[in-house]
């Protein structure tokens, strides 16, 4: 497995890809936190929200819907929102009946059900043209700079440089009990649930050793190449001028959002 | 990619403003306790270690195995982490395996990632290795059953946790959210049970030197028996009362004013239900039932403890 394997990082020469990631960062996080301020039903605000995503989805050059394309991972979670479509007292749009059950749509029920819908998709796409334009390593210098405690990055660091090796460590147990696992035809194999669910223990068990068999490696080889404690980048990370721009012009965009959301 | 996204990652949107400052609020104190205690008590060896172990954890929630029509269950890994590496390098390693799920692979929120920290990563350590350290010197029996108990009470206590932010932010109605939660958790949680049984039998058979008494007291002191013990009783204590009358928890959290502090949205306190489905139904009175089993099972080691301590 390659170490991408997880990314979703695209390789683009364009304007966003070329911010600092300090800017992406606190934009993506202002830019959601203005979505969870603006009051239900901020239909205008909800939508000029969106032309500014397609706008940095533009200047990203993916293609205007990229993010879009890419959002539909949040909309399983919508059903522990849909409670509300009936428990919020206004006037009825529809009643049905499902078993024995009487049930009412709101109105008001139905406005803050789409609300929280549409706040949580602009908030999700945000997030990924934010990894889609940054690459990862950037991201965590980013939150460095940011003032993330170092003991923090340089963990999630390790996590990203393993991930994909530790990965493949599962691949390989995944496989072998495949391997193990023939079955005459019309046999079941193996046990029962405990039973399988034991197994499934067990491999953890045996991945647990092989990490931390393998941190111990790691560590001495960090060691035997200088390693004292923290972990060094040749990405300087300059803010520019046009990167200021960027954050006074989005800061700007956000707060006018608030505006027009609130009349 | 074999990565499923968790049915606890909540996404941004779901949670109020204000729910979701709280919730950064308490995990910043205890991430910032887990900061200055690991740096003191660890060199710089144990960093390449928790990496690592975060990376192990986010690996190991691949493992699947197959339950029953094509669904399958999987390691969360919580409690799991913290009885092998330590309850505050625990929750460091589940940190980073959080902050990597939302900020890579969008599951979860960012502004809600206090929230999701909190529910998946502290509070299972806290109860993972909370009851596991409380019979730290007993028989491996026990060891294991306790610990068995303690994943199934994290993922529950995580559960429970969720719906409570979700109830309190206004997106969910108590009396469906906590027994939808806290019924598919239970489930979920018998698999984490027994998935973290079986690896540390492994890892007792193989590596015992990882999880004796020695190692143990590097660990953590015994002064997270009382945290754990605690967690561990108020969702007991609370889960039943949650399930069976949702309208006493909301007049406690009324008068507390902790509904106010959360529903920024200009709605009455939440009104007379239209439709009261799911308060009284089969499901919530199995999960009483459940958990009235486990209350009852916990009571039982408890007094077998004190018999075995006296003979």
């Amino acid at each position: 497995m390659h170490f991408d394997a997880f990314d979703r990082y695209h390789e683009k020469e364009s304007f966003v890809h070329h911010l600092d990631p300090r800017v992406k960062v606190v934009v993506t996080v202002a830019f959601i936190v203005s979505n969870a301020l603006l009051p239900d039903g901020a239909w205008m605000a909800f939508v000029l929200a969106w032309v500014f995503l397609l706008t940095a989805n533009l200047l990203s050059q993916l293609g205007t819907f990229y993010s879009f394309r890419n959002s539909l991972i949040a909309l399983p979670f919508a059903l522990i929102a849909v409670t509300v479509l009936f428990s919020i007292p206004g006037e009825p749009l529809v009643s049905f009946r499902v078993l024995m059950s009487h049930f009412t749509i709101t109105d008001a029920g139905l406005l803050k059900f789409v609300s929280i819908l549409i706040r949580s998709w602009l908030s999700v796409q945000m997030a990924i043209l934010l990894v889609a334009t940054t690459r990862f390593p950037d991201l965590i210098h980013a939150l460095e700079h940011l003032h993330v405690p170092l003991i923090l990055t340089t963990i999630i660091a390790f996590l990203y440089r393993y991930l994909f090796v530790l990965t493949d460590e599962v691949f390989r147990l995944l496989r072998a009990r495949e391997s193990r696992s023939a079955a005459a035809s019309g046999k079941r194999s193996g046990g029962g649930v405990l039973w399988r669910a034991r197994i499934a223990g067990h491999m953890a068990g045996q991945l647990f050793l092989r990490s931390y068999e393998r941190s111990d490696r790691i560590y001495n080889a960090m060691v035997a190449r200088g390693y004292v404690g923290h972990l060094y980048t040749l990405n300087a990370h300059e803010m520019k001028s046009r990167d200021y721009y960027v954050s006074a012009l989005a800061v700007a965009v956000i707060f006018i959002l608030q505006v027009i959301g609130r009349l | 990619m074999h990565y499923s996204p968790a049915p606890l990652h909540i996404p941004d949107g779901f949670l109020s403003l204000a729910i979701s400052i709280i919730c950064w609020g308490i995990t910043i104190v205890t991430l910032g306790l887990a900061i200055s205690k690991t740096n003191k008590a660890l060199g710089e060896k144990q960093v390449p270690l928790m990496g690592v172990m975060a990376a192990f954890i986010f690996a190991a929630q691949m493992i699947n195995f197959p339950v029953a029509g094509g669904t399958s269950g999987h390691l969360l890994g919580g409690a799991l982490a913290a009885i092998v590496v330590g309850p505050w390098a625990g929750m460091l390693a589940l940190t980073a395996v959080i902050a990597v799920q939302a900020l890579l692979l969008q599951d979860g929120g960012l502004i809600v990632m206090g929230a999701n920290i909190l529910n998946m990563g502290l509070v299972t350590a806290a109860i993972g290795y909370g009851l596991y350290r409380s019979v730290a010197g007993r028989s491996k029996t026990v060891k294991l059953a306790t610990a068995g108990f303690a994943a199934w009470i994290s993922v529950m206590a995580g559960a429970l946790m969720t719906s409570l932010q979700l109830w309190l932010s206004g997106t969910s109605e108590l009396q469906v959210v906590i027994p939808a939660m806290l019924g598919v958790h239970a489930l979920i949680g018998l698999g984490e049970a027994l998935i973290t049984v079986a690896a540390l039998t492994f890892i007792f058979q193989t590596r015992p030197d990882l999880v004796d008494e020695k190692s143990e007291s590097g660990k953590g002191g015994r002064g997270w028996v009382v945290p754990g013990v605690l967690i561990s009783l108020a969702v007991v204590l609370l889960s039943p009362l949650a399930s069976a009358d949702p309208d006493g928890l909301e007049r406690v959290a009324t008068d507390l004013g902790f509904i106010d502090a959360g529903q920024s949205a200009p709605y009455s306190i939440l009104p007379d239900y239209t439709v009261p489905f799911l308060g009284e139904t089969a499901l919530s009175t199995i999960v009483a039932g459940v958990i009235g089993m486990a209350v009852v099972a916990a009571v039982l080691v408890l007094i077998g403890r004190g018999m075995k301590a006296r003979t």
